[in-house]
């Protein structure tokens, strides 16, 4: 039950994408997308699809967004060059720096800009989904900014793996709900949320952190995090005097890497490259690389690419990395990579980590394990093409990865126990 | 005389038709209709026929649940259900194979699935299947009417019903459309919520199900968070029927005699 495309609709999609008519009226990006929703919430859906299309073409919403995305974000962040990396991998490495936005990761592009459309809409408090804890944040922080309530659903496993950043939610005044159902990870929080919505579907406003969801959100998480890609593009033509060679994101529900490819999709000459969770491996269940190894499916709303066996049940996953522990990806990927766009690659727990540690002592910027995916999905594609120019989406900051990376490298559990013998 | 009745029993051939006859026969007794639902295989794989064919005979329609990992519109009970059944090994391949070797029925049998499983097995496998299997209709909780042109043409084509999701919040120009789209039933969810609520249903309630039963010919069964004999009664008298599904599976789960609950359910008082 694959999805084939024959050359001329490869083409035909490839253009229609590039000129801004997709998702369509009903939510599709060519066969993929739409809106699986349960019946509740299909007129919640319909007004939001109606308030988004209103507001993101508001030039008063507009000038808001960009106001508190300058003054508080911190937007633009900075494109910046990686001297030693470029050394090392034989290339001309550039580092867009989401890390240095407000609350450490890109995550804040959409939750600020869907909180601010939920108060336009009139909603009462907003429900959210975490997996890595990074939407969590920005979401607790830019309801704490527009004044409003939030409620955040994190799955019991990821609550674990990811303490500080629960401490943040709470910080910044979210109720936070650890999901001990399911496979206790993002997947598992997201069906809560969408229960919680369920249950609530007129005061409540779901803010989804990924670009997966029924429609309209794969296009509204698409639209808000496009600031990415369209900085990016500016900087690479101010700074390096010219566009890349190839731009290089990690994959989970995918919306740092939709925001970065996306404006550069019409750009011929870049060579789009997307790194999935490899996990321990490429057996059943050890990975979250949806795009390698799904099958077209349909969950959380979506028709997408999808991890799940024979019978059609989801599938477990397995990544280091909370935020790409997720067994379906984002509907504008799968048809990205059906058209043949962007190409999708994974990148192992251990691949991660250790691109990771290279980064930090070659560049001193800790990033997020997530983004490390990424990292290692360009250094393997360096090796293969010497001398090019290299874009890579750094998603976000390491800080919230500390006790995994306690856990893994126990390097600072040596200098305590060092500490203590002396 | 006789020859209405003639017409009525060719007409219920088809299974959908089949659905609203059981549904009007309970009714035409004096009774609101009794859609009980169970989770397939759940909590006894080797039971479920025998489960199965005890609640065919207390019940006028019933629903099979068909677990999927991810039930997003159901309460916990449900979800602990599912997880538990697909976990037993309980599949839609291995539904159908039981239903087909089963037989006849005392009571018609609606699927409820979320559609992945669905998409997975392929519509026209699936309504093949389907009809040897004599499953009457589906109930798929993650297809909005705009998504299921291809699913709703390949039951139509063996008559098999897809039946639609009303509710409370559902406007009244797409209440008229989803009550069009209907066969056998339309099902009225009491509650904007997921399955198995322990709330008291809403005073509204009433008035909302005349409000559905205004827009369809089909008969209307009322579903979510009805779990008493009274609420049985009182939702009686706005619908021709009620769907009782977390409270079943309840009984199910603590080895208490799921007939006992269901005749209780229509105990008079």
């Amino acid at each position: 039950m694959q999805v084939e495309l024959n050359a001329q609709e490869r083409s035909t999609l490839l253009a229609r994408l590039t000129r801004g008519e997709l998702p369509d009226a009903r939510g599709r990006f060519g066969p993929f997308g739409g809106r699986y929703a349960p019946e509740t919430l299909v007129p919640a859906l319909e007004r939001l699809a109606e308030g988004a299309a209103q507001y993101l073409r508001d030039p008063t919403f507009q000038a808001e967004l960009g106001l508190e995305l300058r003054d508080w974000v911190g937007r633009p962040t900075p494109l910046t060059h990686a001297p030693t990396l470029s050394r090392h991998w034989g290339a001309d490495v550039w580092l867009k720096r989401e890390d240095l936005a407000h609350t450490g990761a890109h995550k804040i592009n959409n939750a600020l800009g869907q909180a601010l459309l939920a108060k336009r809409l009139g909603a009462e408090r907003i429900i959210a989904e975490t997996g890595a804890g990074q939407h969590g944040v920005a979401t607790a922080a830019a309801c704490a900014r527009v004044g409003i309530c939030c409620t955040v659903y994190m799955g019991a496993v990821d609550v674990r793996r990811q303490a500080p950043n629960v401490e943040r939610m709470v910080q910044l005044g979210a109720q936070v709900v650890p999901v001990k159902g399911g496979d206790q990870t993002l997947r598992a929080a997201i069906d809560e949320a969408f229960r919680d919505w369920v249950s609530d579907p007129v005061k409540a406003y779901y803010l989804l952190g990924s670009a997966v969801g029924p429609h309209p959100y794969p296009w509204l998480v698409r639209e808000l995090q496009s600031v990415i890609g369209r900085e990016a593009r500016a900087q690479s033509l101010e700074k390096i005097g010219r566009l890349p060679d190839v731009a290089v994101a990690c994959v989970g529900g995918g919306s740092n890497s939709i925001g970065l490819f996306h404006p550069l999709v019409g750009d011929a000459g870049i060579q789009l490259l997307g790194i999935e969770a490899g996990g321990r491996g490429a057996g059943l269940g050890d990975n979250a690389a949806t795009l390698a190894t799904g099958r077209p499916g349909v969950l959380h709303g979506t028709y997408s690419m999808l991890l799940q066996d024979r019978e059609g049940q989801v599938q477990e996953t397995h990544s280091v990395s909370a935020g790409l522990d997720y067994p379906g990806v984002g509907p504008e990927h799968s048809l990205l990579q059906a058209i043949g766009r962007v190409s999708y690659e994974s990148a192992t727990d251990d691949e991660a980590l250790d691109a990771l540690r290279e980064c930090c002592s070659s560049e001193g910027i800790l990033p997020a394990i997530e983004s490390s995916h990424a990292l290692a999905g360009a250094r393997r594609w360096a090796a293969k093409n010497p001398g090019k120019v290299i874009l890579i989406g750094l998603s976000g900051r390491g800080d919230k990865d500390m006790p995994t990376l306690s856990q893994v490298f126990g390097g600072a559990r040596k200098i305590i126990e060092a500490s203590a013998d002396g | 005389m006789a020859e209405s009745t003639g017409k009525a029993a060719r007409r219920a051939e088809l299974p959908h038709e089949r659905i609203s006859a059981a549904i009007r026969a309970a009714n035409e007794a004096g009774q609101p209709a009794l859609v009980p639902y169970i989770t397939a295989g759940y909590p006894d794989k080797d039971r479920f026929i025998d489960t199965l064919r005890a609640i065919a005979r207390e019940g006028d329609v019933v629903e099979v649940g068909v677990p999927f990992s991810d039930p997003m519109a159901d309460g916990v009970t449900i979800q602990r259900a599912s997880h538990a059944a697909i976990a037993a090994g309980v599949s839609l391949r291995w539904i159908l194979a039981e239903l087909t070797a089963a037989g006849e029925l005392d009571a018609p049998i609606v699927l409820m699935s979320y559609l992945n499983p669905l998409l997975n097995y392929g519509y026209n496998a699936l309504a093949e299947a389907s009809l040897a299997a004599g499953v009457s209709g589906f109930i798929v909780p993650d297809l909005p009417y705009e998504e299921g042109d291809e699913l709703r043409a390949a039951l139509e084509k063996r008559g098999i019903a897809l039946i639609q999701l009303v509710t409370p919040v559902t406007p009244a120009h797409r209440l008229t459309e989803l009550c069009a789209a209907s066969r056998g039933f339309v099902y009225a969810v009491t509650i904007a919520g997921i399955t198995g609520g322990g709330r008291e249903l809403p005073p509204t309630v009433t008035e909302y199900l005349d409000r559905v039963r205004g827009s369809t010919t089909l008969p209307v069964c009322a579903g979510f968070g009805v779990r008493r004999a009274d609420q049985v009664k009182s939702l009686g008298r706005h619908a021709a029927g009620c769907v009782v599904g977390s409270a079943l599976v309840e009984e199910l789960e603590a080895g208490r005699d799921p007939v006992a609950f269901l005749r209780g359910l229509r105990a008079p008082g």
